[in-house]
């Protein structure tokens, strides 16, 4: 072996944000195209080939697709299989799901009010809005969760604040006792279980299991119609989904990818390089928790409603498994499953797949959706590790870029089929 | 010279197997230190024990000019405080770059945040393509890490070593599966790191240890068994017994 090789003259020490993850570029050019179509079909803006009602639909994939990308940073990049996220998710959406309420609630009952003879007092109006939101649990005032629900900037702030100190107080307690693995995993759906039961008690402050409701319509903008609002609304989606994915792209890149997944990979030995792995994980975990409630916060007002049933641990689960649909290691992965998925979910659930007569039996999509959603995820785990992302590297195997950041889960075929670099062979 | 890391009286029992029994063990700086010993005599629990990964029943581990003790600290913490170490079986992270391995290894601030804003600057690719100079694996940098062979996995571990610059340098077995050129080359590797730093290599060749020239602590059944000069260990009643004359 001769150890005085030269470096290789051409090695890029530095490369952009682009040069490292070419899926930013592709990833937004479709999001765009996708974008611009479905506004030119739309009923407000277009030719209303795309009605209002799939408007929402859309956006709210567009919500999901967010939703996964956080799900894929902390599972597939950091190997923290966290079965809790859509927790996150429904706080968002609870967040600000208790200004629209509030807010609406207002303008409906200072307008009953001014019919009377004298004006109303504060109180009166505050008693008025109270007696309206929680007559449904047998209520009249607002609990302590309530303080803040008229000021929209401090629900904004909650939307971020809640699912990030949950997770960072969560996080915390469970990182630093090293608690990894299935035991993580159990742990995280013990903490959305536990969520979603509390909510559904009546005196929680937050309705019980009839959730927060009549989201869809947005204080203040009522002389907008609804086809108006859903195009704003997928809009703002798509708009975060664009930001969610260069904000992970470039987590996920440089040296902060390399040590979140070598904490994947052996953390153990991340540990002797020196890196606090607790801290990176923590990082990550409190990021993405953010990130979903911010999603959740979107998907809510375009959903109309929210209900504690949102937070139950099947719906993390169902997460985890679009992300391994679509492939996980791969931002672009994560968002193909969730669109995926999603979609072709409603499409079953909601009567759209025709009924197939066997003759002897009826296969009703609405009862088997979810016995071929999970034979299919039992297909590509077995036989797909790289899940629907992996296609996309038998085209770029084609053109076989150099790539130095973003890899997969796996030891990748592409890397493999790159050989020797300028320097040649020694 | 005054000790850079100093094991006193250290006990360790596995399920009541006492794996390590009451060994104190001193290493200057900068010294060079070879520890050999039948298998199962210890050798990697003792740098279990300095680098954190096993807690010690009793005894004391102090480190550095203020005799700070390790027994507190994570393993991250010890690592920043100037511990490398390199494990018997090579670990590196195979799904990644050599390049990606050493510029993790890289001595950098190690915070997440600082980890996050980090970019690469010329210095730091000198460095890199530096130390993969010196272990041989120049034209391997944009190599994915787990397509190296066994011998280029060991060097690659001994790099990220290197690229972490620490004060002390745990190297355990660092000459499996290689050949005798490359073990040749790790021994100049090795002395020539020796020149500024504290390095404590185990191993069982005794070619390699001979060729090391320095001071040999030989361990059995989790003590010092004899330490000294190969000569003096290898001529000792007790070694020939319990090792050299199996
Ligand atoms: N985590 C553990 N749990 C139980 N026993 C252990 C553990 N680690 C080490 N041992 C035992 O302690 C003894 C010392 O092990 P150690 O690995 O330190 O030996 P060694 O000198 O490095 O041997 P080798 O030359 O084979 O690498 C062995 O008998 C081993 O089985
Ligand atoms: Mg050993």
């Amino acid at each position: 072996m001769t150890a005085t090789v030269t470096a290789p003259a051409g090695a890029p020490p530095r490369r952009s944000l682009i040069a490292q993850n070419p899926s930013i570029l592709w990833f937004l050019a479709i999001l765009a195209t996708f974008c611009f179509g479905v506004t030119f079909l739309a009923e407000a803006t277009g030719t209303g080939a795309i009605s209002t009602s799939m408007v929402k639909t859309l956006g709210k994939t567009l919500c999901l697709c967010l939703v996964a990308l956080a799900m894929d940073v902390v599972w597939g990049y950091c190997g923290i299989l966290s079965l809790g996220h859509m927790a996150f998710f429904g706080l968002g959406g609870y967040a600000i799901g208790m200004w629209l309420m509030y807010a609406r609630t207002e303008i409906i009952v200072a307008q009953s009010l001014a019919e009377a003879t004298l004006p109303p007092t504060e109180a009166e109006i505050r008693d008025g809005i109270a007696t309206q939101i929680f007559g449904v649990v047998g209520g009249n005032e607002f609990p302590a969760v309530w303080a803040f629900a008229h000021s929209l900037p401090a629900q904004l702030a909650m939307v971020v604040l809640v699912p990030g100190l949950l997770a960072l107080v969560f996080g915390w307690l469970a990182f630093r006792s090293r608690v990894t693995g299935v035991y993580l995993s159990i742990l995280t759906q013990a903490m959305t279980l536990a969520l979603s039961l509390y909510l559904f008690q009546n005196d929680s402050g937050l309705r019980g299991n009839n959730g927060l409701s009549g989201l869809q319509n947005i204080p203040g903008l009522e002389s907008l119609g609804q086809d108006v609002i859903s195009i704003a609304f997928f809009w703002a989606s798509a708009l975060a989904l664009a930001l969610g994915y260069l904000l992970f792209a470039w987590i996920v890149s440089g040296k902060m990818g390399s040590v979140i997944r070598a904490i994947r990979d052996d953390e153990a030995r991340v540990r002797f390089l020196g890196y606090h792995v607790e801290s990176f994980k923590l990082v990550v975990f409190t990021l993405t928790a953010i990130v979903s409630g911010i999603a959740g916060a979107l998907y809510y007002p375009q959903a109309g409603i929210i209900n504690p049933a949102e937070l139950a641990p099947i719906a993390s689960i169902y997460l985890a498994v679009w992300v391994a649909i679509g492939g996980r290691g791969r931002l672009y992965g994560a968002v193909i499953g969730a669109a995926l998925v999603s979609l072709l979910s409603s499409w079953f659930t909601g009567g759209g797949a025709p009924d197939v007569d066997l003759g002897v039996y009826t296969v009703q999509w609405t009862d088997w959706w979810l016995v071929l959603l999970g034979v299919s995820f039992v297909l590509v785990t077995l036989f797909a590790p790289k899940g629907l992302g992996g296609l996309v590297d038998l085209i770029a195997e084609r053109r076989a870029p150099q790539r130095v950041g973003d890899y997969g889960p796996d030891k990748s075929a592409l890397r493999r089929e790159e050989g020797p670099p300028q320097g040649g062979e020694e | 010279m005054s000790a850079l890391l100093e094991v006193s009286g250290v006990s360790v029992t596995f399920d009541g197997f006492r794996a390590i029994n009451n060994l104190s063990i001193a290493i200057g700086e900068p010294e060079l230190r070879a520890i050999i010993g039948p298998n199962g005599a210890g050798k990697t629990t003792f740098m279990d024990i300095v680098t954190g990964k096993t807690r010690p029943d009793t005894g004391r581990v102090t480190w550095g000019e203020r005799s700070l003790s390790l027994l507190g600290l994570s393993e991250s913490a010890i690592a920043r405080e100037g511990i490398g170490r390199k494990f018997q079986k090579p670990t590196v992270f195979e799904a990644q770059t050599v390049r990606d391995n050493l510029r993790m290894a890289l001595k950098n601030r190690r915070a997440p945040l600082d980890v996050l804003v980090w970019r690469e600057r010329t210095d730091d690719t000198a460095r890199i393509e530096e130390i993969a100079a010196e272990i041989g694996l120049s034209a391997h940098l944009p190599r994915i890490a787990g397509e190296l062979s066994h011998g280029q996995k060991q060097w690659l571990e001994i790099g990220m070593l290197l690229a972490q610059e620490p004060r002390l340098l745990l190297v355990d077995e660092p000459a499996a599966g290689m050949t005798p050129a490359e073990r040749a080359h790790t021994t100049d590797l090795l002395k020539r790191a020796a020149r500024t730093r504290a390095v404590v290599v185990v191993e069982h060749d005794m070619e390699f240890v001979r060729r090391l020239g320095c001071k040999v602590t030989v361990l059995h059944e989790g003590a010092v068994l004899a330490e000294g000069s190969i000569d003096h260990v290898a001529a000792n009643r007790d070694v020939i017994d319990v090792y050299l004359g199996r």
